[in-house]
């Protein structure tokens, strides 16, 4: 979580290929049972990269709600 | 609820998408929406046209008005609402096997009229809705189901090849360099005229499986390592260059839009209101 | 006005099927040069873009039917004509056209086969291809005109049921039709019937269709209303769909929707002197001239005959041909081919009316006297 924004998952869309948690510059995340869970949201910076290559959509950076 | 481009651009109710684990194609799907979205066009005024195949199933996915056409047809159908509606964006989401194989002809033809199309063509090199048969775009010598013993066919530069037909704008793209195929295709709807931009894919079921690519992670690692910035390029060596991709925007040129010519057929003719 | 038509005109069949699909509204045409029907193109390159219309001539006659196609979907009218062999390339799109409910004339002049065939000759060949020609259970609307006038007026017609009923509708002429050249009376739009499709969406589903209707309405693309069209089985909403209830029901309501407006203005028949008849002719299209020939020859004479003419082919008008052989002794099918229309006409008439058949196909028209022996050469 940074800047405003905040990590947001769909563990039902994924199709646990991987992408996101081989690119993620801070290794964030993890998979379990072919399934995205994120392992270590406090290092997380908010890059979007994950959410480029997901391409199920499920995983996504958003504005945190004020 | 998902991510705001997601909610924004895509019928969610359709989702999750009938693509395989590691399918560049949802990747490829995405760059398009973000583009139309970062270009502020309104979905009234956006069609997607695809064809058949798995690059073809993106249209029913997308909130726009979407026509999904028959194998290889898409540009020609694309043709007609552009000619009836030129101020609509018509952008036509195709394969490799739809554009350049069963659609070739469309294909050329379109860039020889210079007719203000976007066509985004999500290259996975193989036929995957019907199980990896080898396609146009299949590197010679790897393999297929129909291939077993090699692709002894050359393969097609898809963004040479309609830039030879007339095409005013080409450019190719992957999925690992995510914001680049989304300004290549920005740049493209922009164009007004016939724009193509390959999107290489991923296809870790039928493509990586036959030829020994590995993972879906390996393969994006592949584009990562040898999709290579067509200005970085110039200053590489043809050795340096052995197997690599050349990504960016291959050409551009201003040539006469067709259905502005057609505009002015009608003032010739005399039916202009 | 410098591009207002006189009303009377010396045309070519080709070029009043033209007339009349502007008059109709067309205002898009896409097509390839093919003989016998390239003067329909030709013609359409002059008057579309007089009246704000476009044509194009595109690389091949799959792109022709796809680019009508298109244009339809975004709200032109829009046609397509070719022969024979562009009718076999168009198939498998006017199928697509079928199960996605888009509006489209498709003419073909019909001229020699198989293959290249004879070119610049007449045939009826394609009758059969009309009803049966892309793949998978499908309804179809073929309609024969017999004349310049009439390919006019039914072009007009064909217009019109596309539009109300979402359908492909094929306008079957062939090589006599297309090429004959007669006067013809170019009623203006605002003197004839014109439909068009009904844009007021029922509901957000964009295939829905109200209580006893069998024709979802069909909203343009770039009016708004964002939706899906597909050639897969698609539900209400116009999405693909494998559920086997809603694709059974889908193929159901495509059958069901011809048959049930078949009287509703899409069957359209003509008989000449059959009150009396004892014997019947049965023709379409460019046989017509020589059997009304043959007829009054055989009058003269003081043979019954009289003309049965399907003007709608497809679907046929089976209960009003099997009610009036009830009180002919024979019948004779008149055709340029080996007896297409004759297989229908020999499934539907049991009893004792006898079905006979005049064929030909090697590039010469039939004539008159031809058809006269055959009336005669049982009667003496």
């Amino acid at each position: 979580m940074a800047n405003g924004k905040r990590l947001v998952v769909e563990p039902a869309w994924c199709k646990g290929c991987g992408y996101c948690v081989e690119f993620c510059p801070k290794k964030v995340l993890v998979l379990e049972h072919e399934k995205i869970v994120v392992k270590s949201p406090e290092a997380c910076i908010c890059c979007g990269l994950c959410e480029q290559r997901c391409p199920d959509y499920a995983i996504w950076v958003e504005k945190e709600a004020m | 609820m998902p991510s705001q481009l997601v909610q924004n651009t895509m019928r969610t109710k359709r989702l999750p998408h009938i693509w395989c684990p590691g399918c560049g194609h949802g990747i490829l799907m995405r760059d398009v929406c973000q583009a139309i979205e970062n270009l502020g066009l309104e979905r009234e005024k956006v069609s997607i046209v695809s064809g058949i195949g798995c690059s073809s199933r993106a249209a029913g996915y997308m909130d726009y008005n979407t026509l999904h056409t028959t194998h290889g047809r898409p540009i020609a159908f694309a043709t007609g609402i552009k000619m009836a509606q030129p101020d609509m964006h018509v952008i036509v989401i195709t394969g490799d096997g739809d554009a350049t194989a069963i659609g070739g002809n469309h294909l050329i033809h379109a860039a020889r009229r210079n007719i203000d199309l976007t066509v985004v063509v999500f290259n996975n090199s193989i036929y995957g809705m019907t199980g990896g048969q080898y396609s146009p775009t299949t590197p010679t010598g790897e393999k297929g189901t129909t291939a077993p013993y090699g692709n002894i066919d050359g393969d097609f530069d898809i963004p040479k090849l309609a830039e030879a037909a007339g095409a005013t704008y080409t450019a190719r793209g992957d999925c690992y360099h995510v914001p680049q195929m989304i300004k290549l295709i920005e740049n493209g709807i922009k164009n007004k005229g016939f724009s193509i931009i390959e999107g290489v894919s991923i296809c870790p079921t039928y493509y990586g499986r036959k030829n020994k690519k590995g993972s879906a992670v390996q393969m994006m690692h592949w584009q990562e390592q040898n999709c290579i910035d067509i200005k970085k390029a110039e200053k590489m060596t043809p050795e340096e260059l052995e197997g690599k991709v050349l990504i960016g925007e291959m050409s551009r040129t201003v040539r006469p839009e067709y259905t502005e010519l057609y505009d002015e057929i009608i003032r010739k003719a005399g039916g202009a209101k | 006005m410098a591009n207002e038509q006189k009303r009377f005109q010396l045309l070519q069949g080709n070029e009043a099927c033209v007339e009349g699909a502007i008059a109709a509204g067309m205002r898009f045409y896409a097509g390839y040069p093919i003989t016998p029907s390239t003067e329909i193109a030709e013609r359409s390159a002059v008057r579309l873009p007089q009246v704000g219309g476009k044509f194009m001539q595109m690389e091949d006659e799959i792109a022709g039917i796809a680019a009508a196609l298109g244009a339809s979907v975004a709200g032109m009218k829009a046609m397509t004509a070719t022969s024979g062999p562009g009718f076999s390339l168009k198939q498998e799109n006017i199928g697509y056209a079928t199960i996605a409910e888009i509006p489209i004339v498709i003419v073909d002049v019909m001229r020699s086969g198989p293959s290249t065939g004879l070119p610049t000759s007449p045939s009826q060949g394609d009758v059969m291809q009309a009803k049966w020609g892309t793949h998978g259970d499908h309804p179809v609307i073929a309609i024969c005109p017999c004349s310049v006038q009439d390919t006019y007026n039914q072009t007009v017609r064909a217009f019109n049921l596309a539009e109300r009923f979402r359908t492909p509708v094929i306008l079957l002429m062939d090589e006599i039709v297309g090429h004959m050249r007669e006067g013809c009376e170019l009623i203006p739009t605002d003197e004839l019937e014109i439909h068009n499709r009904n844009t007021q969406m029922i509901s957000s589903m964009p295939y829905a269709f109200g209580e006893g209707q069998y024709v979802p309405h069909m909203t343009s693309f770039g009016k708004g209303n964002l939706y899906n069209i597909t050639g897969l089985f698609h539900d209400a909403a116009g999405f693909p769909t494998n559920d086997n209830k809603i694709a059974g029901e889908e193929g159901s309501r495509l059958m069901e929707k011809i048959k049930v407006y078949k009287y509703s203005g899409i069957l359209e028949f003509e008989e000449e002197e059959m009150e009396d008849a004892e014997i019947g002719i049965v023709c379409y299209g460019g046989t017509t001239r020589a059997v009304q020939g043959a007829i009054e020859m055989a009058r003269e004479e003081g043979y019954k005959v009289g003309m049965f003419r399907p003007v709608t082919l497809w679907p046929f008008p089976e209960h009003e041909l099997i009610e009036r052989a009830k009180q002919l002794k024979r019948l004779i099918v008149v055709e340029h081919n080996y007896g297409q229309v004759l297989l229908t006409v020999e499934g539907i008439i049991k009893g004792d009316t006898k079905v006979e058949f005049i064929g030909k196909v090697n590039g010469t028209t039939i004539s008159p006297k031809e058809i006269f022996r055959k009336i005669v050469e049982e009667e003496e």
